[in-house]
């Protein structure tokens, strides 16, 4: 049994909704296919907003386009495509107003207007919010659009293989949880939306399905590269216990970091710009703190918002205290909230220009599972829901525009069914001693240990030796469950070869990489290396294991400079 | 060591739902969700049910855990204080396998009341002005996750399949007291049908079992008062 669509969007976050507006508004047959249901995806869990040069605070008035592009370039230690950067902080005006015409329920000024609150790495109150659910009102008021028009939504689909024929893509091979069935969708252009992988990493602020699925399955699949694979956010407050995200908006609205003497240490680190430095650079001031004996039981530090008072906690900040209350039995109102550093965000990703377009004619990528690269080494607070929607649109833009041109595609995609099916009979009947969930929370812990904030060689290439053995023991596992109905340990097995691919790449790439540059800290190359090192990572699947290649970065306006704050 | 007691069902071979038991080890900050998983991971790979974000705001895993509709990702073992867990999938809706339902129903209602901003067709170039008390009137109605926790809850729902229920009259409020929506009589006539607002009978199931701390029976009395006056 098989589908066709003009166009088929994996993903059904901010990114790839808007993909499929565009794509429908430009007439396309276009269809969403997803692992959950659209207001399910991770985009609901941003919190603190969505970056924008407005100038609607009264200190943001002479804010513009240029200087969101400077800070997002300086953020980026200057790996980010300075043309690509650009094009978002230009669009990022029009498609704020977009989302609000569209009926997202932005806070506003008193004068009416979107409210806007200083995140880090920015120099004027430049992030647009609906106090702290952003990503919740966005991802509302995004799939409600898509209900207006009517787009088609597969839900719950597992993506397993990417169609390249004749160097052009020409579909998806996706399993459908509901039945077990694996199905065929036909399509002249494929858009992956699919976002992060955060759950490689044991302390992650992402959402259980963020495994990097469709990250795996362009690489392993449809052979397009990976890039700057190597920077992995980590984002400096996250709930000590859950690592559910703290967002950065409670600095931005004045919060203070204290360590175990009751010492806001920022001031050792960052004095002008204290809590709100760039992320990289907070997280690494806290790991430092617990690291050398001063956060509390060596693993955390207080994030302190009492100083704020009830009424701007209860009106700028309600989920926050939500998530304390329930996870964490506390009421920030009153007490400091225990804070640690976690994965929170994948600069790297699928290979792609400013268009969305990858090496392969036909797959498109946009949001966190791409790489434009819009946040090169560090992504700057508010820019990532940014990226997704300025993205989303350009890439259905695009994406739409090369079908019209094209032929449909008549590929048959019979012998790539059954290559899937047996991969999947082979899991099925496997009587492989090896645990899977073992290697899944093995593969946590090493990721941690050996390519977390603190990087360096030897624990580098020790991580990958760990990795590539549990690629090894991943061959011999087995499966409890055989039935066809919402198997969630197939699917989750299945999503634990893509994983292992993944960190292998992370660590391969941050191995290689001999500097320090945004996210990527190595303590045995403390400084930024622009004449050997400023360019890009490009991973391809080498068959048993990523082959690096390495390209230029794009420089505009602003020439490499000194990254202080 | 906690039992719980899941429900376990699969319409394709099952004639009835019955219970299956499993002890697990749960530790002290373990929620039901995590129970979950660990069941999945280590006693029974067959269990089927819903996660996203596990952190409240995504509304994959309402159902009912002792009795009561709860997120099974907010609710932490320790502060149900019982030895034993009963976990049930959400009532009044089908189940599919085990623990996650059909949630058709529930969106065909959420789509029938158009849950999307309709404003005027001259749009200002920027935003639309809305002042900060305007915005304040759609606080709680935001908050929706479309859990179907209310929906499940709720009597009218489970008896008549073609009431509106709690979410969707909830998300038609939130656009009728939005300032910048302009389809107010067109929504009201959607709501004021024989399945709508007013077959809400005022006992407040669903507000008990929002996880969000909504009540959707101030969005319906609401939607009431609109449609007489």
């Amino acid at each position: 049994m098989g589908f066709y669509h003009q166009i088929i969007v994996v993903g059904s976050g901010l990114a790839g909704i808007r993909a499929a507006i565009e794509a429908k508004l430009n007439g396309l047959d276009v269809a969403l296919l997803s692992r959950v249901h659209p207001v399910r995806s991770h985009s609901i869990a941003a919190q603190g907003g969505i970056n924008s040069s407005l100038g609607n605070a009264p200190d943001g008035r002479d804010d513009n386009p240029e200087k969101h592009a400077f800070d997002t370039i300086k953020g980026s230690d200057y790996l980010a495509d300075q043309d690509a950067v650009e094009i978002m902080t230009k669009e990022a005006a029009s498609i704020v107003y977009e989302m609000e015409h569209w009926g997202t329920p932005f806070s506003r000024t008193e004068d009416g207007r979107i409210a806007q609150r200083p995140f880090g790495g920015a120099a004027f109150p430049r992030t647009c919010y609906a106090s702290d659910i952003t990503g919740h009102a966005l991802l509302h008021a995004m799939y409600e659009k898509s209900v207006k028009e009517y787009i088609k939504v597969y839900e719950e689909y597992l993506l397993l293989s990417i169609i390249n024929k004749s160097d052009s893509c020409a579909g998806i091979i996706v399993l459908n949880i509901k039945t077990g069935d694996l199905e065929e969708i036909a399509a002249d252009a494929v858009i992956m939306a699919t976002g992060g992988y955060g759950r490689i990493y044991g302390n992650s602020t992402n959402a259980i399905i963020n495994t990097g699925s469709g990250m795996a399955a362009a690489y392993l699949t449809a052979g397009v590269p990976l890039k700057d694979m190597e920077f992995v956010q980590f984002h400096p407050t996250t709930l000590y216990g859950t690592n559910i995200l703290m967002t950065e908006g409670a600095r931005g609205e004045g919060g203070y970091l204290f360590n175990k003497a009751a010492e806001r240490f920022m001031k050792n680190y960052t004095p002008k710009t204290m809590e709100l430095a760039p992320r990289d650079i907070v997280a690494r001031s806290i790991q430092t703190e617990i690291n050398e004996g001063r956060g509390f039981e060596n693993s955390y530090v207080h994030l302190d918002l009492r100083h704020l008072g009830k009424k701007k906690i209860l009106e700028r900040l309600p989920g926050i205290r939500d998530i304390c209350l329930h996870f964490a039995g506390l009421d920030p109102i009153k007490k400091q909230i225990p804070i640690q550093p976690g994965q929170h965000y994948s600069m790297g990703g699928i290979d792609c220009n400013s268009k969305g377009e990858t090496i392969l004619p036909g797959l498109y990528a946009a949001g966190e599972c791409a790489c434009v690269s819009v946040h090169g080494a560090n992504r700057l607070g508010g820019n990532s829901l940014l990226e997704t929607i300025v993205f989303g649109k350009i890439t259905g833009h695009f994406a739409s525009a090369y079908v019209k041109q094209k032929s449909k595609t008549d590929a048959n995609m019979e012998s790539d069914l059954k290559k899937t099916t047996d991969k999947i009979s082979k899991l099925e009947s496997s009587t492989g001693k090896e645990n899977p969930a073992e290697i899944r929370r093995e593969l946590k812990t090493i990721m941690m240990d050996h390519a977390g904030i603190f990087r360096e060689k030897e624990k580098l290439s020790d991580g990958l030796a760990k990795v590539k053995k549990l690629k090894e023991r991943y061959k011999n596992i087995s499966i409890m469950n055989k039935a066809k109905k919402y198997n969630l340990d197939l699917v989750r097995n299945l999503e634990l070869e893509g994983k292992l691919e993944l960190g292998e790449i992370i660590l391969k790439g941050a191995l290689q990489r001999e500097e320090s540059r945004g996210s990527h800290y190595r303590t045995d190359f403390k400084e930024r290396d622009d004449k050997n090192w400023l360019k890009h990572t490009l991973a391809f699947n080498g068959g048993d294991g990523p082959q690096l290649k390495y390209k230029d970065v794009t420089i505009t306006k602003f020439k490499p400079g000194a990254r202080t704050y | 060591m906690v039992t719980f007691k899941i429900e376990r069902f699969d319409p394709d071979v099952n004639k009835t739902p019955h219970f299956e038991t499993y002890e697990v080890d749960a530790g002290k900050e373990m929620s039901v969700l995590e129970a979950l998983f660990y069941i999945l991971e280590n006693l029974d790979g067959s269990l089927a049910f819903r996660y996203s974000c596990r952190g409240a705001v995504c509304g994959s895993c309402a159902m009912r855990i002792n009795g009561k509709i709860r997120l099974a990702c907010q609710t932490l073992i320790k502060t149900l204080k019982s030895k034993t867990i009963t976990i049930s999938p959400l009532p009044h809706l089908p189940i599919i396998k085990d623990l996650v339902v059909d949630m058709d129903r529930f969106f065909e209602k959420y789509k029938k009341i158009k849950p999307y901003l309709i404003c005027d067709s001259t749009l200002p170039e920027k935003e639309i002005i809305q002042s900060k008390k305007d915005r304040q009137k759609i606080d709680e109605m935001i908050n929706c996750i479309l859990c179907g926790s209310c929906y499940a809850a709720c009597t009218v729902s489970a008896l008549d399949r073609e009431f509106l229920g709690p979410a969707a009259l909830t998300k038609a409020y939130r656009f009728v007291a939005d300032s910048r929506d302009r389809a107010k009589s067109e929504r009201l006539q959607m709501v004021g049908g024989e399945h709508g607002v007013f077959r809400c009978h005022t006992i407040f199931n669903c507000a008990q079992a929002c996880p969000k701390n909504i009540v959707p029976t101030y969005s319906i009395q609401k939607l009431k008062g609109a449609s007489i006056y």
